[in-house]
C-alpha cells in the first residue's frame, strides 16, 4: 500500500490515524476536573507536536541514519522561520508561499554550513555545526536586528508593504496567515458531555504537512539512497574503498534535513506569526538532540514520540502551580494534603526543569536506546517472540556509529 | 451533544470550511458589547473569571518571576475579599469591594515565558485556549512584553504588562489591547538628569557599556540625550553581548579614555556582573580630570542589585517604585505584602500587583469583560492612590504617566532588602514626554480587537 | 600599547577559566571516552561551595535592637554571626572576610566526592555506550543539579566578595617598564591567573611523574593496549574523574568573586568549553590548556572599540569564528590527535 512495505503501511496508517484523532486523544480529560491540567487538545500544543516532530523526523534523516550529530539544527529552524515571517510581510498571508520560501533558505543555509562542516567528522562536524549556528543567534539577536527583530522577534505590523492582500482587515487589524482564505487561527469546538475537543485549521493543515513530510521519510529510509547512508554510518572508510565517495550523500542528508527544520520553521510562524531569535540558541538545538536521542536514534517512530514527550512535558508540567495541586489533594485531610502539595510542587511548575532531567537520566538509564527501544522490549517480555521481526526499528539505536 | 463554532477572525470563512459538516456557525457582529456577555473571545462564565499569570519561572529572571507571582497571587486574594484589601482601600476608585469581578471569583492560571519570546506566547497561547484566561499579564524582560502583546491583540484578550522598561512597548511596539504601567528608558532619562547634574556638575565625559540589544540601545539613547542637554560629552559608547558574564576587556579601556563617568546601560544579571566588575577594577577610585570617577546605573533592579553586593553603594540610579514609599497606598501594599510573606516587594511585585487591580477596576466600570469595553474604560483613566501618585494612563499609546523615583545605592543598608534610598520623586510633568516623541515612532495602536 | 598589554591580561585571565575547565572535560573525554555535559554543571557546584561556605560563616543569631524598627515597623533584628561570638571580633570577621579562599580547602574533599558520586552512581554504567546516551544522561544529570542549587539558593547570583586584602589594583606596568598607574590590574585577577598555573602545573606534574599518571596518560593514547597489558584501566576512572571535578570545582571556587554564581552559570560556560576542548585538539592537554588561553585572549582583543568598529559584531562571535577557522585549517584541532572522537 502507498508503495510501502505491509508493516511500513501499518505504521503510516497508525501515524495518520492519531494525526486525525489527536483533538480526541490528547484530550482524555473531562473539562472542569482535576486532571483537566493534563489535557493537551488546545491547538497550540498539537501544532507544536506536530512541528516539533516534524523537526525532529528530519533531524533523524541526518543523525539517525548517517551518524553525523549536528548540534546547530535550530539555526535552519530559525532562518526558515525569519523567511517565513519575511514572506507575509512582504507577499501574501497565504501559507503556502511562506513554507516554500521557508524550506529553500533553509536548504541554502544547510548547503553552505553543510558543505563546509562536512569537511570533518565526529566531535569535530558537531563543533562546526554548534559555531555557525551560535554565530547565526549571536548576529540574529543584535546586529542584524533590523532583520530579524532582535530580541523582541521579528513580527507582523500594520504597514506592512504587503503586495498580495491587505495590510490591515476591515477592523483595522493585523491579517491571520491563511491558506486559501482559510485562517489558520479558525477552530471549531465539539463538546461532548464534560468533554470538549476542539477542532483548529491549523492544526489539521500542519498535521497534513507533516503526514507528507513523514511518507516521504520512510520511503527515504527504504531506498537505495537510505540505504547509503547507513553505510556511511556502519563504515564510512569501507565504503571508500569501494570507490564510492561519501561527502554527496551526507551532504544530501544533510541538506533534506536542514530543510525539514526550515519547514518547521515556516509552520511555526504560520500557526503563530512571530520569529525569535532564541529559537536558534544551542539549548534548541540540544533540545531536538534530545528529542530523537529520548525516542530512539535511527528509528522513524522514536523522534516523533521523543519530540512529543519533552514538547508535553514543557507546556504542561510548567502550568502546574501550587494552587493546582491543592485543588487535586482537595479531598484529603489537610496534612496529608499539604504534605502532597509538598513533595510534588518542586517538580512542576517553576520545577519542570527538574522533571525533565530527571526524565531524562530514568529514560536513558532504564529504556536504553531510547522510547521505542524500551517499548520493544517491554512488549518483548509478553510476546517472547520479535528479534528480527520488527522492521520499524531501522537500526540498532545502541549501535555506535562513526559521528556520534 | 452540542456544537459551538469560534474564531478568532473570518468567522464567515472559517465557518463555512470547517464548521459546514459540523454545525451551523453562529455569527458575531462584535462592537455590540454593553452589557453583553458574548461576543468576545472566552467570555467568563457567571460565576468565575481565570486571568494568565504569565512570567518568567525558569532562567536569569525566575526570582523576579517568582516576585511577581506572589503579587499576583495576593492581587487574586484581595479581589476575591480575602485577606486586608492591601491598595484597594487606597485606591482612588472604590468599584472593588472584594467580591471579584462584577461579581464573578477570581480564578488563575500560570505559566513558564522562560524569558523566551517563542515560549512566552506558547505559555500565553495555551492560556488563552485551554484555560480560557481573558486577560495575560506578566513578563520580567521588553522582548517577551512586546511580543505577548502582539499575541494578545490578535487573539483578542487584554495584555497588562508587567516589568518591560523598553520604550518600544508602548511606542513603535504599541498595541491596543496592550496596557502598560511601568515606566521606560526616556522617562529614566529625563528622572535622572537633573539629579545627575546637581551632583556631578554639567561638565562631564560619559562612557557607555551597552548591552547589545533593544532596550540597552532605547537606554542608551534615552541617556545620551539628556546627559548630553546637561552639556555632558559622549566620550564612547560600547555595545556588550547579552549574558557577556565577564566584562573585563570592556571596562579596562575606560580607565584611560578621558572618560569622568561611566553609564551601564545594563539590566539584571550583566547589570550585577558590569558593576561589580567595574569597582573590582577601581573605576570608582579613579580622579580623572579632576573629579572623581562616577559610575550610574539608569535602571536599577533591587533583587538583581543584591547579587553586586557592596558595588552598589552610591551609585545613582531610576526605579518604577520602592517599598520604603511613605504614601498611603505604597505602606498599605508593602503591609500587606509583609504580613502574606515576610518580606517587602519588589518594584516588579509591585506593577504587577496594580495592573491586576487596575484591570479590575476598568472592568468594573466598564460592566463588561469585553476587551473593547476595558480599553475604553483604560483610557485616558487618571487614578490616584496605587503607589505612584496622581497617574494617567494617556489614550493615545496606552503608558502610565507618573511620578518616577532616582534613587542612590545605600551605604549603611539596615537588611537584604534595605539597598536603596530615594534621593529624590520626579513629578510626573517631568517625566511626561509628547506622544509624537521620535523615539516612539513607527508603529500604531490599531484598534481594539475582541476576537472572536 | 598598554591597552594592548591590559587586554592581554584580560585574556590570560578569561583564559584561565576557559582553561581549568576544557582541562577536567579532557581528561574525562580522553581517558573515559565520556562526553560529559554535566562538566559545567561541577564548575557552578564549584562556585556554590563558596556561597554555602560565605553563608554558613555568616549564620548569625538575632539581637534586638530597640532603636531601629524593620519594613513593617516592628522592632529591628541585628544579626551577630556565630563565628564572630565564638571566636572572637577579629578572628571571626578574618574567617567570614577569607570565605573563597578557605572554599578552595573545603571544596577539594567536596568536589572529589561528588566526582566520586557521579561516576560510581551513574557515569560507570555508560562507558560502554554510544555517545548519544551519554549526552542524555549527563544533559539529565546537569540540569538536576543546577534545579536543585536553584531550589536552595534562588535564580539571582550571590555576591561573594574575595578577602578585603585583595580588594584594589597592582601596578602591572610598573614591572614592566611602563609608567606609573599606566597598567593597574585588579589583585584577584591576578590570584586567579597564578591559580590556574599552578592548577594546571599540577595536574601535568601528576601526569608526567607518577605512575598512575603514566597509565592514565598510555590509556588516553592506546586503551586497547593497555588493557592487553594486563593492566585495569577501569579502576583509575574513578580516580581521574575525581581529579577532574576537583579542577572544575576550584575553578569555580575562585571565580565566584569576579561573577556572583548563579545556578545556571554552569550552562552558560559548558558550550564555551567543549568548542575550548576541541580547538584544543581531542584528547590533548596541552591542546586545551593552549585553546583556552588563545580563545580568551582573542576573546578580549576582538572586544576593543576599534575592532567593533570595523567588524561590527565581531565580539559576539569571535570564538566560533576563530573555531570554524582552526578546525578548517587543522583537521584534529591545534594539538589532537588522529583517531580520537572522530569515528
Amino acid at each position: 500500500m502507498f508503495g510501502l512495505n505491509a508493516k511500513d503501511a501499518r505504521l503510516y496508517i497508525i501515524v495518520l490515524a492519531l494525526l486525525l484523532f489527536a483533538p480526541f486523544l490528547l484530550n482524555p480529560f473531562p473539562e472542569g476536573s482535576g486532571l483537566a491540567q493534563f489535557n493537551a487538545g488546545y491547538p497550540d500544543m498539537m501544532q507544536r507536536l506536530v512541528i516539533f516532530g516534524l523537526f525532529a523526523v528530519g533531524f533523524n534523516i541526518l543523525f539517525g541514519l548517517t551518524g553525523y550529530l549536528s548540534f546547530g539544527h535550530a539555526a535552519f529552524l530559525g532562518v526558515g522561520s525569519y523567511a517565513g515571517v519575511w514572506m507575509f510581510k512582504l507577499l501574501t498571508m497565504n501559507v503556502i508561499p511562506a513554507l516554500i520560501i521557508s524550506t529553500l533558505v533553509a536548504g541554502l543555509f544547510s548547503l553552505l554550513i553543510g558543505y563546509i562542516s562536512l569537511r570533518r567528522s565526529g566531535i569535530y562536524f558537531s563543533i562546526l555545526t554548534l559555531a555557525f549556528a551560535q554565530m547565526c543567534y549571536s548576529l540574529a539577536y543584535s546586529v542584524l536586528t533590523p532583520i530579524t527583530g532582535g530580541e523582541t522577534g521579528l513580527q507582523l505590523s500594520l504597514d506592512d508593504p504587503r503586495i498580495l492582500g491587505v495590510q490591515q482587515t476591515a477592523q483595522g487589524n493585523i491579517p491571520v496567515p491563511n491558506l486559501f482564505g482559510l485562517p489558520m487561527n479558525a477552530a471549531t469546538t465539539l463538546d461532548v458531555g464534560a468533554w470538549s475537543f476542539t477542532f483548529s485549521v491549523g492544526y489539521y493543515f500542519a498535521a497534513f504537512v507533516f503526514a507528507c513530510a513523514f511518507y516521504f521519510t520512510i520511503r527515504l529510509f527504504r531506498s537505495p539512497f537510505g540505504l547509503m547512508l547507513r553505510a556511511v554510518k556502519s563504515n564510512q572508510s569501507r565504503m571508500s574503498y569501494t570507490g564510492l565517495n561519501a561527502r554527496p550523500y551526507t551532504l544530501a542528508a544533510f541538506v533534506i534535513s536542514g530543510m525539514f527544520a526550515g519547514l518547521a520553521g515556516g509552520l511555526l510562524v504560520s500557526m503563530d506569526p512571530l520569529a525569535g531569535a532564541e529559537r536558534m540558541l544551542w539549548t534548541a538545538s540540544g533540545e531536538v538532540v534530545l528529542m530523537t536521542i529520548l525516542g530512539g536514534v535511527g528509528t522513524l517512530i522514536g523522534p516523533i514520540l521523543g519530540a512529543g514527550v519533552i514538547t508535553y512535558l514543557e507546556a504542561i508540567v510548567s502550568t502546574i502551580n501550587s494552587t493546582v495541586l491543592h485543588n487535586w489533594f482537595e479531598a484529603l485531610p489537610d496534612g496529608l494534603e499539604n504534605f502532597l502539595v509538598n513533595i510534588i510542587y518542586p517538580f512542576v511548575g517553576s520545577g519542570w526543569h527538574l522533571t525533565l532531567g530527571l526524565v531524562f537520566v530514568i529514560v536513558v538509564c532504564f529504556l536504553p536506546g531510547g522510547i521505542v527501544e524500551g517499548g520493544k522490549r517491554i512488549g518483548g517480555l509478553f510476546t517472547r517472540k520479535n528479534k528480527s521481526s520488527d522492521s520499524v526499528k531501522a537500526d540498532s539505536a545502541a549501535q555506535p556509529g562513526p559521528g556520534e | 451533544m452540542s456544537f459551538k463554532t469560534f474564531s478568532r477572525r473570518g468567522v464567515m470563512k472559517a465557518g463555512v470550511a470547517t464548521g459546514a459538516a459540523l454545525a451551523t456557525p453562529t455569527l458575531f457582529t462584535g462592537a455590540v458589547w454593553a452589557d453583553a456577555h458574548t461576543g468576545f473571545t472566552n467570555a467568563p462564565g457567571d460565576s468565575t473569571v481565570t486571568l494568565g499569570f504569565n512570567v518568567p519561572q525558569t532562567g536569569a529572571y525566575a526570582d523576579e518571576g517568582a516576585d511577581e507571582l506572589r503579587a499576583y497571587q495576593l492581587a487574586v486574594k484581595h479581589l476575591n475579599g480575602e485577606g486586608d484589601g492591601g491598595m484597594m482601600n487606597t485606591f482612588s476608585e472604590r468599584n472593588l469591594d472584594g467580591t471579584g469581578i462584577l461579581g464573578r471569583r477570581v480564578e488563575f492560571v500560570t505559566g513558564d515565558t522562560q524569558t523566551n519570546s517563542d515560549a512566552a506566547r506558547a505559555s500565553a497561547r495555551s492560556m488563552i485556549e485551554r484555560d480560557g484566561a481573558i486577560m495575560i499579564t506578566g513578563g520580567s524582560s521588553s522582548g517577551v512584553a512586546i511580543a505577548v502583546q502582539g499575541l494578545c491583540q490578535d487573539a483578542g484578550v487584554i495584555f497588562m504588562a508587567g516589568l518591560t522598561h523598553s520604550n518600544d512597548t508602548t511606542g513603535k511596539d504599541r498595541r491596543a489591547n496592550g496596557f502598560r504601567h511601568f515606566f521606560n528608558t526616556e522617562m529614566s532619562g529625563r528622572a535622572l538628569a537633573p539629579i545627575l547634574e546637581a551632583n556631578y556638575g554639567s561638565d562631564r565625559k560619559a562612557y557607555h557599556l551597552t548591552a547589545d540589544y533593544t532596550w540597552g540601545w532605547s537606554q542608551e539613547g534615552s541617556m545620551r540625550t539628556y546627559t548630553e542637554a546637561l552639556g555632558w560629552e559622549t566620550v564612547n559608547t560600547v555595545l556588550t553581548p547579552v549574558g557577556a558574564g565577564d566584562f573585563s576587556s570592556y571596562l579596562t579601556p575606560v580607565a584611560n579614555s578621558g572618560a569622568d563617568v561611566l553609564i551601564l546601560n545594563h539590566y539584571g544579571g550583566d547589570m550585577v556582573n558590569s558593576l561589580t566588575q567595574a569597582v573590582q577594577f577601581g573605576l570608582r577610585d579613579l580622579q580623572v580630570n579632576g573629579k572623581q570617577f562616577e559610575i550610574i546605573v539608569p535602571l536599577f533592579s533591587r533583587l538583581m542589585a543584591r547579587g553586586a553586593g557592596d558595588a552598589i553603594k552610591g551609585i545613582f540610579g531610576s526605579t518604577n517604585w520602592h517599598w520604603s514609599l511613605q504614601d498611603e497606598g505604597s505602606q498599605a501594599f508593602v503591609r500587606s505584602f509583609g504580613q502574606e510573606y515576610g518580606f517587602p516587594p519588589s518594584q516588579a511585585a509591585h506593577t504587577c500587583y496594580v495592573q491586576t487591580l487596575l484591570y479590575a477596576d476598568a472592568v468594573t466600570r466598564a460592566g463588561t469583560f469585553n476587551p473593547c469595553g476595558v480599553v475604553e474604560a483604560l483610557e485616558g483613566f487618571e487614578f490616584d492612590g496605587l503607589g505612584n501618585g496622581p497617574t494617567l494612563y494617556r489614550a493615545d499609546d496606552h503608558q502610565c504617566f507618573k511620578d518616577v523615583l532616582v534613587v542612590r545605592g545605600k551605604e549603611n543598608p539596615e537588611s537584604e532588602y534595605d539597598l536603596l534610598e530615594i534621593v529624590e520623586i520626579t513629578p510626573r510633568e517631568t517625566v511626561t514626554y509628547p506622544v509624537d516623541h521620535p523615539d516612539f515612532q513607527g508603529g500604531a495602536l490599531g484598534t481594539c480587537n475582541p476576537g472572536a | 600599547m598598554e591597552s594592548i598589554i591590559l587586554q592581554l591580561l584580560n585574556g590570560l585571565d578569561k583564559g584561565s577559566a576557559y582553561a581549568l575547565i576544557a582541562l577536567g572535560l579532557t581528561l574525562i573525554f580522553g581517558t573515559l571516552g565520556v562526553v560529559n555535559f554535566a562538566h559545567g554543571a561541577l564548575f557552578m557546584m564549584g562556585a556554590f561551595i563558596a556561597v554555602t561556605l560565605n553563608m554558613l560563616l555568616g549564620i548569625s543569631f538575632e539581637v534586638e535592637d530597640p532603636t531601629r524598627t524593620d519594613f513593617l515597623g516592628n522592632v529591628m533584628m541585628v544579626d551577630t554571626p556565630y563565628v564572630v561570638h565564638w571566636f572572637g571580633e577579629s578572628f571571626g570577621n578574618f574567617l567570614i572576610d577569607w570565605s573563597v579562599p578557605i572554599s578552595v580547602v573545603v571544596a577539594i574533599p567536596v568536589m572529589a566526592l561528588i566526582g566520586v558520586a557521579m561516576e560510581r552512581g551513574l557515569i560507570r554504567f555508560f562507558y560502554k555506550r554510544p555517545h548519544a546516551d551519554q549526552i542524555l544522561v549527563t544533559f539529565g544529570l546537569a540540569i538536576v543539579l543546577q534545579e536543585i542549587i536553584k531550589a536552595f539558593y534562588g535564580a539571582n547570583p550571590i555576591p561573594t566578595p574575595a578577602p578585603d586584602a585583595f580588594v584594589g589594583s597592582f601596578d602591572v606596568g610598573r614591572i614592566l617598564g611602563f609608567d606609573a598607574f599606566a597598567i593597574m590590574y585588579p589583585y584577584w585577577r591576578l590570584v586567579y591567573f597564578f591559580f590556574a598555573a599552578v592548577i594546571i602545573g599540577l595536574v601535568f606534574a601528576f601526569l608526567q611523574f607518577t605512575t598512575f599518571g603514566m597509565v592514565v596518560r598510555a590509556g588516553m593514547a592506546d586503551r586497547e593496549t593497555v588493557g592487553l597489558l594486563g593492566i585495569d584501566i577501569d579502576k583509575r576512572f574513578v580516580t581521574m574523574f575525581a581529579i577532574a571535578a576537583i579542577v572544575a570545582g576550584l575553578a569555580g571556587v575562585m571565580y565566584t568573586p569576579i561573577l556572583s554564581p548563579n545556578y545556571h552559570m554552569g550552562m552558560d560556560f559548558l558550550v564555551l568549553s567543549f568548542v575550548v576542548v576541541v580547538v584544543g585538539g581531542m584528547g590533548s592537554l596541552p591542546g586545551a590548556v593552549a585553546a583556552g588561553f588563545l580563545l580568551g585572549i582573542l576573546q578580549s582583543f576582538a572586544s576593543m572599540t576599534w575592532i567593533i568598529e570595523l567588524i561590527p559584531g565581531i565580539n559576539q562571535v569571535v570564538i566560533y569564528l576563530v573555531a570554524i577557522v582552526i578546525l578548517l585549517t587543522r583537521p584534529r584541532g591545534l594539538m589532537g590527535r588522529k583517531g580520537v572522537m572522530e569515528e
